[in-house]
């Protein structure tokens, strides 16, 4: 069974360790770091209005969200008018016996799939293969992830953590029917193969299955944002289409949608707008020459729902734009692989204890330094390291909190509920780290501070505390 | 209890709603009969000529190319000048859109075939209904006229769009929309196409071309122009 | 708001760090507000509560959130020489008594006299030049509270140009987190370095012989992490320079004494 099914997630120290031992792995996050910064940054900058459509993008979902179950009736009734199937789906477990059994009524042998988070959360690619049915990733980073066996690292770039040689040896590896000697070197080339390759299964796939950046109530339409086109082949070529979307797609209007979208692309890739942006309504017409003769949206609760009215209800607004793991210190460090599951980065750090557990992902919450800057880019304004603060809390309560931490917490909590003993411990504490770093204003080894002082000198105290070189200032000054 | 009954009832119970509040579900009402516009970018709001400047910088700026031309008579010519300058075969499939029924395609020596791609056509010709300023973007609909297959197969799309269908910001385009075909009604698809495909799925290095075309080159006809 | 006439009454909240670890900054912040023409007041304190609120202690978090309250309840204003620890009082503070209307109302009035150091200077004192001299180049590093909770970016740097002699090279990524996080620095320490060594390199890349920064926590992990790499930089609080009072050893350095190099 794959990682889908058995997250890496409590082993986050670990997978970590090896990460920033990937040489591979650091190259290609130096050039992220960078990259989406640098073209979010320009982006912005062409637009005053970003802001404020933060704002207004904000306030569309904390509406839509107050009055989902209403919007959600809405959104129904119109893909049934337009022709098409809404299919509610409280598991991930529900979602896959759905997209199985429409696979099935086609007598399809291979699906072709757009990027989708949704089916990496349920993991449909696996439940697929097991019923006999070929899944095609055919976004070119969830392509060569697929080659590779890997979730994806990045929520926009699912292959964001390979490099071009990696690259070069999966093809070479997969396609064995093209020439040995072909020349690969420029990553053109390898674009060109894998449109070449992928060409041929788009047409000759049963089924289609994408995601949805929206599913708007207005009109009943889903729409998928993409710069490749794949998704639109996925979803125009195959007899039936399959929207995976999770309830909070759900968006009022045409105009809100219009707003969302944007700050959406210029979040996400420093684009202006993404190349395609695609509404789809219902399946093929009367007099249409192309397009699904079916088309069904799985609508998925997976715990959504049960968010709403919590502390966790603000992370229901993301947009899966992948701004804030592009600007966080700790992502830029280990990658997304680390993180042991589908969602990475800080936003991943919040959703993935919802959707699996704190048992399993209570490490998340924990690594990060809160050092605002999610939060900072998130054109949704979730505030993610209140969140985490939030899962921390839980955390605390349950008894979950790693035991030297609480041990030292209770310890430095208890003095700093008690000011004359604090003065005192402390006092006696600083004098004798401060004997300890004496000649070179520094302590190399500390207990319990390993994580510290492997590979960091601790700074030595100066000596006395300031409150008691304060108090002799202040008798001084009044003698 | 069906799925769809528990979860709508998980959210109301989440919300501590019923579902039948009356101020809930006229404020669902009114926001998909208003359709508030929020906010709309300063950038787009521009005279006719001032949007159709910016529709082509900003269509550029996307890596699209464009020609203006100053009647539809002239868009023949100069989709055949983009093939021959690109060293492309002189082969154009279309759909039956009256725009391009009404041109004449003798003088070109053009080969036209129309209809759906089946993803073996080099070269697609389609008209945008509506082109919008603010990103250069251009809105097509699925049918008969222009079918869809047409926007992605190809190799090289061009794409024909009047400057009287653009306009400033998507709002105003949703609302030519909504003439077409009525209020919460779309077409069975309406791609809004910003520039030719591209990937930077290799080494975060962006190619164009990933599955979509290469090449959009965007004729606009502007009588003015 | 004070009265004109009376002299704005300060309470100084010296932070643990720096009352642990750095009382010169202690000493640096009072001088700075005296030259302001504060009275500066240092009463019992211990800590803003803040590692017991970021470890979900949410209970120790209150109660010595409460007792800082009622600690610097007499004051006009509460300032500490860090953003962080300001951050806590003036932005968390409201949060952790979010069930409790009346406490609330407390922590909401106490939050808004709360600020940090070198904001509070010029924003609310309005001071536009220091009387220090320091023939230095320095790097500046923004510390994320302070930055992103206290708005504090263009404030130091403003009173910075006015230190004689002093010349501030920009790193590349002022604004990137350095690691520290508190806990985080101990319990993810390899991820930790990992954030600190882009840092270390940034400040190399400048050629500055100076770092400073407004948060000791920040300023510990760096000059703990340039240390062990052999670094000569030194290391310092910017109240420090701000204030003229740079005669104690950089952070992690050795006292002044006899045969050290």
């Amino acid at each position: 069974m794959s990682v889908h099914a058995h997250p890496t997630t409590p082993q986050f120290s670990a997978n970590a360790h090896r990460a920033m031992g990937d040489g591979n792995l650091q190259e290609a996050l130096a050039r992220l770091r960078v990259g989406f910064s640098t073209r979010r940054a320009a982006a912005i900058a062409d637009l005053p209005e970003f802001d404020a459509l933060r704002d207004a993008a904000r306030d569309i979902k904390i509406h839509t969200l107050a009055h989902l179950d209403l919007y959600i009736e809405a959104y129904e009734q119109r893909v049934k008018e337009s022709g098409g199937h809404v299919h509610f789906a409280r598991t991930a477990e529900e979602a896959r016996r759905i997209v199985l059994d429409i696979c099935a009524a086609h007598g399809a042998k291979t699906v072709a799939k757009g990027k989708s988070m949704i089916s990496e959360e349920i993991a449909l690619n696996d439940a697929l293969i097991a019923a006999g049915v070929r899944p095609i990733e055919t976004d070119l980073g969830e392509y060569i992830i697929q080659l590779r066996g890997e979730m994806p690292s990045h929520i926009i770039g699912p292959a964001v953590h390979l490099t071009k040689d990696q690259v070069e040896a999966d093809f070479r590896r997969a396609h064995t029917h093209l020439p040995h000697d072909r020349d690969l070197t420029e990553p053109s080339a390898m674009l060109a193969e894998a449109r070449a390759v992928l060409r041929e299964k788009f047409i000759a796939a049963d089924v289609g299955i994408t995601g949805a950046n929206f599913l708007i109530a207005e009109t009943g339409t889903s729409v998928i944002v993409t710069n490749e086109g794949n998704g639109d082949l996925s979803q125009t070529l195959p007899k039936a289409h399959i929207v995976l979307a999770s309830l909070e797609k759900i968006t009022p209007t045409l105009e809100d949608a219009a707003q969302i979208l944007r700050v959406l692309a210029r979040s996400a890739t420093g684009q202006e707008m993404s190349v395609y942006t695609t509404f789809a309504t219902g399946p093929r017409r009367a007099g249409d020459p192309d397009g699904p003769q079916e088309y069904h949206v799985v609508l998925l609760d997976n715990g959504r729902s049960a968010m709403l009215g919590t502390e966790f209800e603000d992370m229901l607004r993301c947009i899966r734009c992948g701004a804030c793991m592009n600007h966080c210190p700790v992502y830029h460090a280990v990658g997304g692989h680390a993180y042991g599951w589908v969602y990475p980065g800080p936003m991943g750090a919040v959703l993935t204890p919802s959707l699996i557990g704190v048992e399993k992902g209570g490490q998340l919450p924990n690594a990060s330094t809160f050092c605002g800057k999610c939060e900072d880019v998130c054109p949704m304004r979730i505030p993610l390291p209140k969140m985490m603060r939030h899962w921390r809390e839980r955390e605390f309560e349950r008894h979950m909190t790693a035991r030297p931490q609480r041990a030292g917490l209770g310890v430095w909590a208890f003095f700093a509920k008690r000011p004359a003993l604090y003065r005192l411990g402390t006092a006696l504490a600083m004098r004798a780290l401060a004997f300890t770093g004496r000649t070179t204003g520094r302590i190399s080894k500390l207990p319990l501070a390993g994580g510290w002082t492997a590979t960091r000198d601790f700074p030595a105290p100066q000596g006395r505390t300031f409150q008691s070189q304060w108090r002799d200032r202040t008798k001084a000054k009044a003698r | 209890m069906s799925a769809r009954e528990e979860i709508l009832s998980g959210i109301r119970r989440s919300l501590k709603a019923t579902g039948a509040e009356g101020p809930r579900r006229a404020a669902v009402g009114a926001r998909l009969a208003m359709r508030p516009r929020g906010v709309v970018p300063a950038r787009g709001r521009r005279d006719p000529a001032g949007r159709t400047a910016l529709f082509v910088a900003m269509a550029q700026a996307a890596l699209a190319t464009c020609a203006v031309v100053t009647s539809p008579q002239d868009a023949p010519a100069e989709a055949a000048r983009f093939l021959r300058d690109a060293n492309l075969p002189a082969r154009l499939r279309m759909g039956a859109d009256p725009l391009f029924a009404d041109m004449d395609w003798s003088a070109t020596q053009i080969e036209i075939s129309h209809g759906p791609s089946d993803g073996h056509d080099l070269n697609g010709l389609s008209r945008a209904f509506a082109g919008v300023a603010e990103t250069g973007t251009l809105m097509l609909a699925s049918g008969a006229d222009n079918p869809t297959t047409l926007n992605f197969l190809p190799d090289n799309h061009i794409v024909v769009v009047s400057a009287d269908d653009i306009e400033g910001d998507y709002e105003s385009a949703f609302d030519r929309l909504r003439a077409l075909y009525g209020d919460g009604l779309m077409p069975r698809a309406l791609n809004m196409v910003t520039g030719p495909s591209r990937s930077a799925d290799i080494a975060q290095t962006m190619l164009l071309g990933a599955h979509g075309p290469r090449k959009l080159h965007i004729i606009v006809i502007d009588a003015a122009g | 708001m004070v009265e004109t006439g009376r002299k704005i009454r300060v309470g100084l909240f010296a932070t643990c760090l720096v009352d642990l670890f750095r009382p010169t900054v202690g000493f640096a912040a009072v001088k700075l507000l005296e030259d302001a023409g504060c009275v500066v007041e240092v009463p019992a304190q211990t800590c803003c509560g803040q590692p017991a609120f970021n470890s979900g202690d949410t209970n120790a978090a209150r109660a010595i959130a409460l007792q800082a309250i009622e600690t610097f309840a007499p004051y006009d204003y509460v300032v500490a020489p860090s953003g962080s620890c300001a951050g806590m009082m003036a932005k968390h503070y409201p949060e952790l008594f979010e069930h409790d209307p009346e406490l609330r109302a407390r922590a909401i009035a106490f939050s808004a006299k709360a600020f940090e150091l070198v904001s509070f200077l010029v924003d609310v004192l309005g001071v536009t030049r220091v009387a220090a001299r320091f023939p230095h180049s320095v790097a500046y590093h923004d510390s994320c509270s302070g930055l992103r909770e206290m708005s504090v970016q263009a404030q130091p740097r403003a009173l910075l140009e006015t230190v004689e002699g002093l010349e501030l090279r920009e790193l590349s990524e002022a604004d990137t987190c350095c690691g520290f996080g508190g806990a985080f620095a101990v319990k993810f320490g390899e991820i930790s370095t990992a954030i600190v060594d882009r840092k270390t390199q940034d400040v190399a890349a400048t050629g500055a012989p100076v770092l400073l920064a407004g948060d000791l926590g920040c300023l510990m992990n760096i000059a703990g992490r340039l240390k062990r790499q052999g670094s000569s930089v030194a290391v310092r609080h910017v109240a420090e320079v701000l204030a003229g009072m740079t005669e104690a050893p950089p952070i992690a350095e050795a006292p002044a004494g006899p045969k050290k190099g």
